[in-house]
Protein backbone atom coordinates (compact mmCIF):
# COMPACT_ATOMS: atom_id res chain seq x y z
CA UNK A 1 0.00 0.00 0.00
CA UNK A 2 1.68 3.06 -0.99
CA UNK A 3 1.94 5.93 1.50
CA UNK A 4 -0.71 8.39 1.75
CA UNK A 5 0.46 11.99 0.96
CA UNK A 6 -1.42 15.51 2.47
CA UNK A 7 -0.99 18.44 2.20
CA UNK A 8 -0.17 20.67 5.09
CA UNK A 9 1.49 24.09 4.28
CA UNK A 10 0.04 26.28 1.39
CA UNK A 11 1.65 29.58 -0.35
CA UNK A 12 1.31 32.26 -3.00
CA UNK A 13 1.98 35.29 -4.56
CA UNK A 14 -0.38 36.32 -7.05
CA UNK A 15 -2.14 39.10 -9.61
CA UNK A 16 -4.90 38.80 -6.52
CA UNK A 17 -2.91 38.28 -3.74
CA UNK A 18 0.21 38.38 -2.15
CA UNK A 19 -0.23 35.79 0.29
CA UNK A 20 -2.49 32.73 0.42
CA UNK A 21 -4.79 34.55 2.68
CA UNK A 22 -5.17 37.60 0.07
CA UNK A 23 -5.53 35.13 -2.31
CA UNK A 24 -8.38 33.51 -1.55
CA UNK A 25 -10.07 36.01 -0.06
CA UNK A 26 -10.08 37.57 -3.48
CA UNK A 27 -10.81 34.06 -5.48
CA UNK A 28 -13.91 34.06 -3.52
CA UNK A 29 -15.00 37.67 -4.33
CA UNK A 30 -14.24 37.38 -7.95
CA UNK A 31 -11.36 40.28 -8.73
CA UNK A 32 -9.09 40.77 -11.97
CA UNK A 33 -5.31 41.41 -11.37
CA UNK A 34 -5.21 42.63 -14.97
CA UNK A 35 -4.16 46.31 -15.67
CA UNK A 36 -2.48 48.18 -18.33
CA UNK A 37 0.97 48.18 -18.42
CA UNK A 38 2.76 51.39 -17.71
CA UNK A 39 6.51 50.42 -18.48
CA UNK A 40 8.27 52.52 -21.45
CA UNK A 41 9.08 49.27 -23.55
CA UNK A 42 5.17 49.00 -24.27
CA UNK A 43 5.28 51.71 -25.92
CA UNK A 44 9.17 51.69 -27.32
CA UNK A 45 8.16 48.62 -29.12
CA UNK A 46 4.39 49.25 -30.30
CA UNK A 47 3.61 46.09 -28.45
CA UNK A 48 0.31 44.61 -29.60
CA UNK A 49 -0.58 43.77 -26.01
CA UNK A 50 -0.57 46.44 -23.48
CA UNK A 51 -1.64 44.74 -20.63
CA UNK A 52 -1.12 42.04 -17.91
CA UNK A 53 -1.62 40.72 -14.47
CA UNK A 54 1.41 42.01 -12.52
CA UNK A 55 2.34 40.31 -9.00
CA UNK A 56 -0.04 42.39 -6.80
CA UNK A 57 3.28 42.71 -4.44
CA UNK A 58 6.33 43.54 -5.34
CA UNK A 59 8.79 40.77 -3.98
CA UNK A 60 11.09 43.30 -2.09
CA UNK A 61 8.84 43.31 0.48
CA UNK A 62 10.02 40.03 1.20
CA UNK A 63 13.52 39.70 0.30
CA UNK A 64 16.33 41.61 1.27
CA UNK A 65 18.38 44.08 -1.33
CA UNK A 66 20.86 41.45 -1.63
CA UNK A 67 18.25 38.71 -2.23
CA UNK A 68 16.47 40.71 -5.06
CA UNK A 69 19.94 41.05 -6.64
CA UNK A 70 21.31 37.36 -6.91
CA UNK A 71 17.68 36.04 -8.16
CA UNK A 72 15.95 36.38 -11.29
CA UNK A 73 12.19 37.43 -10.51
CA UNK A 74 11.29 34.12 -10.88
CA UNK A 75 13.24 32.79 -8.07
CA UNK A 76 12.04 35.63 -6.01
CA UNK A 77 8.49 34.49 -6.42
CA UNK A 78 9.64 30.98 -6.04
CA UNK A 79 11.26 32.35 -2.63
CA UNK A 80 8.28 34.23 -1.40
CA UNK A 81 5.97 31.45 -1.97
CA UNK A 82 8.14 28.47 -0.94
CA UNK A 83 8.53 30.65 2.67
CA UNK A 84 4.94 31.59 3.60
CA UNK A 85 3.95 27.73 2.42
CA UNK A 86 6.87 26.51 4.63
CA UNK A 87 5.87 28.71 7.87
CA UNK A 88 2.15 27.57 7.24
CA UNK A 89 3.14 24.27 7.50
CA UNK A 90 4.80 24.44 11.06
CA UNK A 91 7.41 22.44 10.42
CA UNK A 92 10.06 22.86 12.64
CA UNK A 93 12.34 20.04 12.89
CA UNK A 94 13.16 17.53 9.53
CA UNK A 95 15.61 14.90 8.75
CA UNK A 96 16.97 17.33 5.39
CA UNK A 97 18.05 14.08 3.53
CA UNK A 98 14.70 13.12 3.50
CA UNK A 99 13.47 16.84 2.21
CA UNK A 100 13.16 17.52 -1.52
CA UNK A 101 12.05 20.18 -3.86
CA UNK A 102 10.35 20.42 -7.09
CA UNK A 103 9.95 23.46 -8.35
CA UNK A 104 8.73 23.94 -11.75
CA UNK A 105 8.55 27.16 -15.02
CA UNK A 106 7.80 27.41 -17.60
CA UNK A 107 10.08 30.10 -18.98
CA UNK A 108 12.27 30.50 -16.22
CA UNK A 109 15.23 33.35 -15.77
CA UNK A 110 13.74 35.25 -18.81
CA UNK A 111 14.45 38.33 -17.12
CA UNK A 112 17.84 37.88 -16.59
CA UNK A 113 19.14 35.71 -19.76
CA UNK A 114 17.86 39.12 -22.13
CA UNK A 115 19.18 41.75 -19.39
CA UNK A 116 22.46 39.96 -20.04
CA UNK A 117 22.29 39.88 -23.77
CA UNK A 118 21.60 43.59 -23.90
CA UNK A 119 24.31 44.53 -21.57
CA UNK A 120 26.69 42.03 -23.38
CA UNK A 121 25.82 44.40 -26.95
CA UNK A 122 25.99 47.44 -25.12
CA UNK A 123 29.05 46.74 -22.78
CA UNK A 124 31.05 43.55 -23.76
CA UNK A 125 31.44 40.52 -22.23
CA UNK A 126 33.01 41.86 -19.21
CA UNK A 127 30.11 43.51 -18.13
CA UNK A 128 27.80 40.03 -17.88
CA UNK A 129 27.99 39.11 -14.33
CA UNK A 130 29.01 36.13 -12.86
CA UNK A 131 25.62 35.52 -11.14
CA UNK A 132 24.04 35.38 -14.60
CA UNK A 133 23.85 31.51 -15.24
CA UNK A 134 22.86 30.57 -11.79
CA UNK A 135 19.56 33.35 -11.93
CA UNK A 136 19.10 32.29 -15.55
CA UNK A 137 18.96 28.63 -15.15
CA UNK A 138 15.55 27.19 -14.97
CA UNK A 139 16.06 25.36 -12.10
CA UNK A 140 17.03 28.39 -10.39
CA UNK A 141 13.95 28.97 -8.78
CA UNK A 142 14.18 24.56 -7.45
CA UNK A 143 17.69 25.36 -6.43
CA UNK A 144 17.39 28.76 -4.33
CA UNK A 145 14.33 27.30 -2.47
CA UNK A 146 16.18 24.20 -2.00
CA UNK A 147 19.04 25.93 -0.20
CA UNK A 148 16.66 28.19 1.49
CA UNK A 149 14.96 25.55 3.36
CA UNK A 150 18.47 23.44 3.56
CA UNK A 151 16.41 20.50 1.32
CA UNK A 152 19.34 18.19 0.75
CA UNK A 153 16.79 15.15 -0.87
CA UNK A 154 16.95 16.86 -4.10
CA UNK A 155 15.66 19.78 -6.36
CA UNK A 156 13.69 18.96 -9.07
CA UNK A 157 12.73 21.26 -11.97
CA UNK A 158 9.55 19.99 -14.09
CA UNK A 159 9.68 21.97 -17.16
CA UNK A 160 6.28 21.46 -19.68
CA UNK A 161 4.95 24.71 -19.84
CA UNK A 162 1.81 25.63 -18.77
CA UNK A 163 1.52 22.46 -17.18
CA UNK A 164 4.73 22.68 -15.10
CA UNK A 165 3.12 23.99 -11.94
CA UNK A 166 0.50 20.97 -11.49
CA UNK A 167 3.67 18.04 -12.80
CA UNK A 168 5.68 19.46 -10.06
CA UNK A 169 2.77 18.19 -7.55
CA UNK A 170 3.39 14.96 -9.50
CA UNK A 171 6.68 14.62 -8.77
CA UNK A 172 6.28 15.63 -5.02
CA UNK A 173 3.56 12.79 -4.78
CA UNK A 174 5.93 10.24 -6.68
CA UNK A 175 8.94 10.92 -4.10
CA UNK A 176 7.09 10.49 -1.29
CA UNK A 177 5.13 7.54 -1.71
CA UNK A 178 8.25 6.44 -2.97
CA UNK A 179 9.56 6.45 0.18
CA UNK A 180 12.11 9.26 -1.46
CA UNK A 181 11.53 11.64 0.53
CA UNK A 182 9.02 12.53 3.74
CA UNK A 183 8.08 15.63 2.90
CA UNK A 184 8.63 17.72 0.00
CA UNK A 185 7.82 21.81 -0.99
CA UNK A 186 6.90 21.92 -4.83
CA UNK A 187 5.56 25.12 -6.34
CA UNK A 188 6.14 26.85 -9.59
CA UNK A 189 6.96 30.01 -10.41
CA UNK A 190 6.91 32.61 -13.14
CA UNK A 191 7.79 36.00 -14.12
CA UNK A 192 7.52 36.31 -18.15
CA UNK A 193 6.11 39.88 -18.44
CA UNK A 194 8.78 41.16 -20.67
CA UNK A 195 8.36 42.57 -23.72
CA UNK A 196 9.85 39.56 -25.81
CA UNK A 197 7.64 37.10 -24.20
CA UNK A 198 4.31 39.27 -24.89
CA UNK A 199 5.78 39.62 -28.38
CA UNK A 200 5.75 35.93 -28.83
CA UNK A 201 2.78 35.11 -27.14
CA UNK A 202 0.68 37.73 -29.28
CA UNK A 203 2.62 36.55 -32.66
CA UNK A 204 0.87 33.11 -32.17
CA UNK A 205 -2.10 34.79 -31.40
CA UNK A 206 -2.50 33.14 -27.85
CA UNK A 207 -3.33 36.78 -25.89
CA UNK A 208 -6.43 38.50 -25.37
CA UNK A 209 -5.91 42.15 -27.36
CA UNK A 210 -8.66 43.58 -25.19
CA UNK A 211 -6.23 46.64 -24.74
CA UNK A 212 -8.94 48.72 -24.01
CA UNK A 213 -10.48 46.52 -20.94
CA UNK A 214 -7.70 44.79 -19.67
CA UNK A 215 -9.98 43.39 -16.58
CA UNK A 216 -12.69 41.96 -18.89
CA UNK A 217 -9.98 40.38 -21.34
CA UNK A 218 -9.75 36.90 -19.56
CA UNK A 219 -13.24 35.18 -20.23
CA UNK A 220 -12.96 31.77 -20.29
CA UNK A 221 -16.18 29.69 -21.51
CA UNK A 222 -17.80 33.47 -23.04
CA UNK A 223 -18.42 33.56 -26.45
CA UNK A 224 -15.99 36.76 -26.86
CA UNK A 225 -13.24 34.53 -25.21
CA UNK A 226 -10.29 36.52 -27.27
CA UNK A 227 -7.09 34.60 -25.87
CA UNK A 228 -4.99 34.37 -22.62
CA UNK A 229 -3.98 37.34 -20.17
CA UNK A 230 -0.26 37.17 -19.22
CA UNK A 231 0.06 36.64 -15.36
CA UNK A 232 3.15 36.05 -12.85
CA UNK A 233 3.70 35.16 -9.57
CA UNK A 234 3.83 31.55 -7.74
CA UNK A 235 2.39 29.19 -5.46
CA UNK A 236 4.09 26.54 -3.18
CA UNK A 237 2.59 23.86 -1.56
CA UNK A 238 4.23 21.57 1.31
CA UNK A 239 3.51 17.52 0.87
CA UNK A 240 4.10 15.34 3.72
CA UNK A 241 3.78 11.61 4.47
CA UNK A 242 0.87 11.03 6.18
CA UNK A 243 2.36 9.82 9.61
CA UNK A 244 4.92 12.53 9.53
CA UNK A 245 2.27 14.92 9.45
CA UNK A 246 0.58 12.94 11.86
CA UNK A 247 3.46 12.24 13.96
CA UNK A 248 3.93 16.10 14.53
CA UNK A 249 0.44 17.06 14.96
CA UNK A 250 -0.05 18.89 12.05
CA UNK A 251 -3.28 20.51 10.21
CA UNK A 252 -3.59 18.40 7.53
CA UNK A 253 -5.90 20.67 4.30
CA UNK A 254 -6.39 17.97 2.54
CA UNK A 255 -4.73 14.55 0.87
CA UNK A 256 -2.93 14.60 -2.90
CA UNK A 257 -5.25 11.32 -3.58
CA UNK A 258 -4.08 10.98 -7.22
CA UNK A 259 -1.86 12.41 -10.14
CA UNK A 260 -0.96 11.59 -14.00
CA UNK A 261 1.13 13.31 -16.45
CA UNK A 262 0.13 12.17 -20.28
CA UNK A 263 1.23 13.88 -23.70
CA UNK A 264 -1.00 14.37 -26.44
CA UNK A 265 1.80 13.70 -29.17
CA UNK A 266 -0.73 15.29 -31.73
CA UNK A 267 0.55 18.87 -32.38
CA UNK A 268 3.14 21.28 -31.00
CA UNK A 269 1.37 23.98 -29.65
CA UNK A 270 -2.73 23.01 -30.57
CA UNK A 271 -4.62 20.84 -27.95
CA UNK A 272 -6.09 17.62 -29.54
CA UNK A 273 -9.36 18.41 -30.25
CA UNK A 274 -10.91 15.45 -29.31
CA UNK A 275 -8.92 16.31 -25.94
CA UNK A 276 -7.76 12.11 -25.86
CA UNK A 277 -4.66 13.06 -24.08
CA UNK A 278 -6.55 15.12 -21.59
CA UNK A 279 -9.12 12.41 -21.03
CA UNK A 280 -5.99 9.91 -20.36
CA UNK A 281 -4.64 12.05 -17.63
CA UNK A 282 -7.81 12.60 -16.30
CA UNK A 283 -9.11 8.77 -15.95
CA UNK A 284 -5.17 7.86 -14.68
CA UNK A 285 -5.09 10.60 -12.17
CA UNK A 286 -8.88 9.29 -10.65
CA UNK A 287 -7.71 5.97 -11.11
CA UNK A 288 -4.47 6.44 -9.32
CA UNK A 289 -6.60 7.88 -5.93
CA UNK A 290 -8.94 5.57 -6.49
CA UNK A 291 -11.71 8.36 -7.30
CA UNK A 292 -15.19 7.80 -8.62
CA UNK A 293 -16.53 9.92 -10.96
CA UNK A 294 -19.33 10.81 -8.43
CA UNK A 295 -15.88 11.38 -5.77
CA UNK A 296 -15.16 14.55 -7.89
CA UNK A 297 -17.46 18.04 -6.68
CA UNK A 298 -15.33 19.92 -7.90
CA UNK A 299 -12.93 21.68 -11.22
CA UNK A 300 -10.20 24.16 -11.01
CA UNK A 301 -10.31 24.43 -14.75
CA UNK A 302 -7.00 24.73 -16.99
CA UNK A 303 -9.46 27.26 -18.84
CA UNK A 304 -7.16 29.88 -20.08
CA UNK A 305 -9.63 32.04 -22.53
CA UNK A 306 -8.51 31.02 -25.75
CA UNK A 307 -10.80 29.94 -28.53
CA UNK A 308 -9.46 26.95 -29.17
CA UNK A 309 -7.98 25.40 -25.90
CA UNK A 310 -11.47 25.69 -23.43
CA UNK A 311 -13.30 23.29 -25.60
CA UNK A 312 -11.36 20.60 -25.59
CA UNK A 313 -10.91 20.61 -21.89
CA UNK A 314 -14.76 19.89 -21.67
CA UNK A 315 -14.70 17.52 -23.87
CA UNK A 316 -11.87 16.05 -21.72
CA UNK A 317 -14.16 16.10 -18.78
CA UNK A 318 -17.07 14.94 -20.28
CA UNK A 319 -15.36 11.64 -21.13
CA UNK A 320 -13.87 11.23 -17.68
CA UNK A 321 -16.51 11.87 -15.37
CA UNK A 322 -19.75 10.90 -17.80
CA UNK A 323 -22.97 11.98 -16.64
CA UNK A 324 -21.46 13.18 -13.01
CA UNK A 325 -20.05 16.09 -14.69
CA UNK A 326 -23.41 18.03 -14.57
CA UNK A 327 -23.40 18.09 -10.83
CA UNK A 328 -19.42 19.20 -10.82
CA UNK A 329 -18.97 22.80 -9.85
CA UNK A 330 -15.97 24.67 -12.30
CA UNK A 331 -14.08 27.61 -11.65
CA UNK A 332 -11.77 28.67 -14.39
CA UNK A 333 -9.58 31.15 -12.04
CA UNK A 334 -7.14 32.49 -14.90
CA UNK A 335 -10.39 35.35 -15.12
CA UNK A 336 -9.06 36.20 -12.02
CA UNK A 337 -5.26 36.54 -11.99
CA UNK A 338 -4.78 35.89 -15.85
CA UNK A 339 -2.49 32.92 -16.70
CA UNK A 340 0.56 32.30 -14.81
CA UNK A 341 1.72 29.74 -17.08
CA UNK A 342 4.60 27.83 -15.44
CA UNK A 343 3.23 28.96 -11.97
CA UNK A 344 -0.48 28.38 -12.43
CA UNK A 345 -0.50 24.70 -11.70
CA UNK A 346 0.91 25.26 -8.36
CA UNK A 347 -1.53 28.37 -7.52
CA UNK A 348 -4.41 26.57 -8.84
CA UNK A 349 -3.34 23.31 -6.50
CA UNK A 350 -3.32 26.21 -3.72
CA UNK A 351 -6.86 27.04 -4.14
CA UNK A 352 -8.23 23.81 -5.00
CA UNK A 353 -6.88 22.47 -1.42
CA UNK A 354 -8.74 25.71 -0.07
CA UNK A 355 -11.94 24.35 -1.59
CA UNK A 356 -11.74 21.36 -0.37
CA UNK A 357 -10.72 22.34 3.24
CA UNK A 358 -13.53 25.06 2.97
CA UNK A 359 -15.81 23.09 1.19
CA UNK A 360 -16.10 26.44 -1.41
CA UNK A 361 -15.18 27.60 -4.19
CA UNK A 362 -13.52 30.12 -6.08
CA UNK A 363 -15.73 32.57 -8.65
CA UNK A 364 -15.30 32.82 -12.34
CA UNK A 365 -15.77 36.46 -13.79
CA UNK A 366 -16.01 37.54 -17.19
CA UNK A 367 -18.77 35.30 -17.95
CA UNK A 368 -21.24 36.80 -19.62
CA UNK A 369 -22.44 34.65 -22.50
CA UNK A 370 -21.59 31.41 -21.69
CA UNK A 371 -20.01 28.96 -24.94
CA UNK A 372 -23.27 26.83 -25.96
CA UNK A 373 -20.58 24.33 -26.73
CA UNK A 374 -18.99 24.24 -23.16
CA UNK A 375 -22.56 23.08 -21.02
CA UNK A 376 -20.03 23.14 -18.14
CA UNK A 377 -21.80 23.91 -14.25
CA UNK A 378 -19.15 27.48 -14.12
CA UNK A 379 -19.19 29.36 -10.56
CA UNK A 380 -20.33 32.24 -11.05
CA UNK A 381 -20.96 35.66 -8.85
CA UNK A 382 -21.26 33.85 -5.54
CA UNK A 383 -18.90 31.06 -4.52
CA UNK A 384 -20.34 27.62 -4.15
CA UNK A 385 -20.56 25.98 -1.31
CA UNK A 386 -19.45 21.77 -1.81
CA UNK A 387 -21.16 19.39 0.46
CA UNK A 388 -20.09 17.14 3.48
CA UNK A 389 -18.57 13.87 3.34
CA UNK A 390 -15.53 12.36 1.09
CA UNK A 391 -15.13 15.18 -1.45
CA UNK A 392 -12.57 15.54 -4.47
CA UNK A 393 -11.29 18.66 -6.72
CA UNK A 394 -9.06 17.89 -9.78
CA UNK A 395 -6.86 20.77 -11.20
CA UNK A 396 -6.12 20.56 -14.64
CA UNK A 397 -2.96 22.07 -16.50
CA UNK A 398 -2.31 21.73 -20.01
CA UNK A 399 0.72 22.89 -21.70
CA UNK A 400 2.32 23.83 -25.44
CA UNK A 401 3.88 20.61 -26.54
CA UNK A 402 1.14 18.32 -25.78
CA UNK A 403 1.56 18.10 -21.87
CA UNK A 404 -1.25 17.50 -19.75
CA UNK A 405 -1.08 17.08 -16.16
CA UNK A 406 -4.02 16.62 -13.90
CA UNK A 407 -4.04 16.33 -9.75
CA UNK A 408 -6.47 15.05 -7.84
CA UNK A 409 -7.11 16.27 -3.85
CA UNK A 410 -9.03 14.91 -1.78
CA UNK A 411 -10.51 16.28 1.91
CA UNK A 412 -9.43 14.24 5.12
CA UNK B 1 43.31 59.79 -9.94
CA UNK B 2 41.00 59.30 -7.08
CA UNK B 3 42.54 59.41 -3.16
CA UNK B 4 42.54 55.84 -1.52
CA UNK B 5 40.07 57.10 0.68
CA UNK B 6 37.44 57.59 -2.56
CA UNK B 7 38.55 54.22 -3.66
CA UNK B 8 37.73 52.79 -0.20
CA UNK B 9 34.63 54.56 -0.10
CA UNK B 10 33.64 53.65 -3.22
CA UNK B 11 34.45 50.06 -3.11
CA UNK B 12 32.59 49.70 0.14
CA UNK B 13 30.39 51.19 -1.65
CA UNK B 14 30.07 47.85 -4.11
CA UNK B 15 30.60 45.46 -1.48
CA UNK B 16 27.76 46.98 0.37
CA UNK B 17 25.58 46.75 -2.74
CA UNK B 18 26.78 42.61 -3.29
CA UNK B 19 26.47 41.50 0.01
CA UNK B 20 24.51 43.97 2.30
CA UNK B 21 27.77 44.19 4.34
CA UNK B 22 27.93 47.13 6.14
CA UNK B 23 30.47 50.11 4.47
CA UNK B 24 31.61 50.98 8.14
CA UNK B 25 33.01 46.70 7.79
CA UNK B 26 34.98 47.41 5.02
CA UNK B 27 38.48 48.16 6.28
CA UNK B 28 41.79 48.03 4.53
CA UNK B 29 43.07 45.35 6.49
CA UNK B 30 39.50 43.21 6.32
CA UNK B 31 40.32 39.74 3.87
CA UNK B 32 37.56 39.16 1.30
CA UNK B 33 36.99 35.66 1.82
CA UNK B 34 38.29 35.37 5.35
CA UNK B 35 36.73 38.34 7.38
CA UNK B 36 34.00 39.17 4.92
CA UNK B 37 32.59 35.92 4.43
CA UNK B 38 32.64 37.21 -0.04
CA UNK B 39 32.33 34.26 -2.14
CA UNK B 40 34.07 33.59 -5.82
CA UNK B 41 30.97 34.94 -7.50
CA UNK B 42 30.44 37.93 -5.11
CA UNK B 43 34.58 38.49 -5.54
CA UNK B 44 33.74 38.82 -9.53
CA UNK B 45 30.67 40.97 -9.25
CA UNK B 46 32.48 43.58 -7.50
CA UNK B 47 35.77 43.55 -9.44
CA UNK B 48 33.63 44.12 -12.77
CA UNK B 49 31.62 46.18 -10.71
CA UNK B 50 34.91 48.32 -9.32
CA UNK B 51 36.52 48.25 -13.28
CA UNK B 52 33.97 50.55 -14.41
CA UNK B 53 33.51 52.46 -11.43
CA UNK B 54 36.67 53.45 -11.44
CA UNK B 55 37.70 53.18 -15.30
CA UNK B 56 40.22 50.17 -14.70
CA UNK B 57 41.22 46.89 -15.77
CA UNK B 58 41.87 44.09 -13.16
CA UNK B 59 43.28 41.43 -15.25
CA UNK B 60 41.32 37.88 -13.87
CA UNK B 61 45.13 36.49 -12.87
CA UNK B 62 45.70 39.27 -10.85
CA UNK B 63 42.61 39.00 -8.64
CA UNK B 64 43.48 36.01 -6.88
CA UNK B 65 46.34 38.55 -5.58
CA UNK B 66 43.67 40.66 -3.97
CA UNK B 67 43.61 39.55 -0.57
CA UNK B 68 42.42 42.34 1.61
CA UNK B 69 40.34 45.28 0.96
CA UNK B 70 43.65 47.19 0.94
CA UNK B 71 45.54 45.00 -1.49
CA UNK B 72 42.23 46.10 -3.66
CA UNK B 73 43.06 49.90 -3.27
CA UNK B 74 46.15 49.93 -4.01
CA UNK B 75 45.66 48.03 -6.96
CA UNK B 76 43.22 50.54 -8.41
CA UNK B 77 45.23 53.65 -7.36
CA UNK B 78 48.32 52.08 -9.16
CA UNK B 79 46.43 50.66 -12.20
Amino acid sequence: MARKVVITGLGATTPIGGDVPTLWENALKGVSGAATLTDSWVEEFSLPVTFAARASTPASETLSRVEMKRMDPSTQFAVVAAREAWKDSGIEEVDRDKLAVAFATGIGGVWTLLDAWDTLKEKGPRRVLPMTVPMLMPNGPAAAVSLDLGAAGGAHTPVSACASGTEAMHVGLDLIRSGKADVVMVGGAEAAIHPMPIAAFASMQALSKRNDDPARASRPYDVDRDGFVMGEGAGALVLEAEEHALARGARIYAELAGSSVTADAYHITAPDPEGLGATRALKAAMFDGRIQPEDVVHVNAHATSTPVGDKPEYTALRAALGDALDDVWVSATKSQMGHLLGASGAVESVLSTLAVYHRKTPVTINLDNQDPEIPLKVVTGQPAELREGSIVALNNSFGFGGHNAVVAIRSV
Amino acid sequence: MASNEEILAGLAEIVNEETGLDVADVQLDKSFTEDLDIDSISMMTIVVNAEEKFDVKIPDEEVKNLKTVGDAVNFIANA
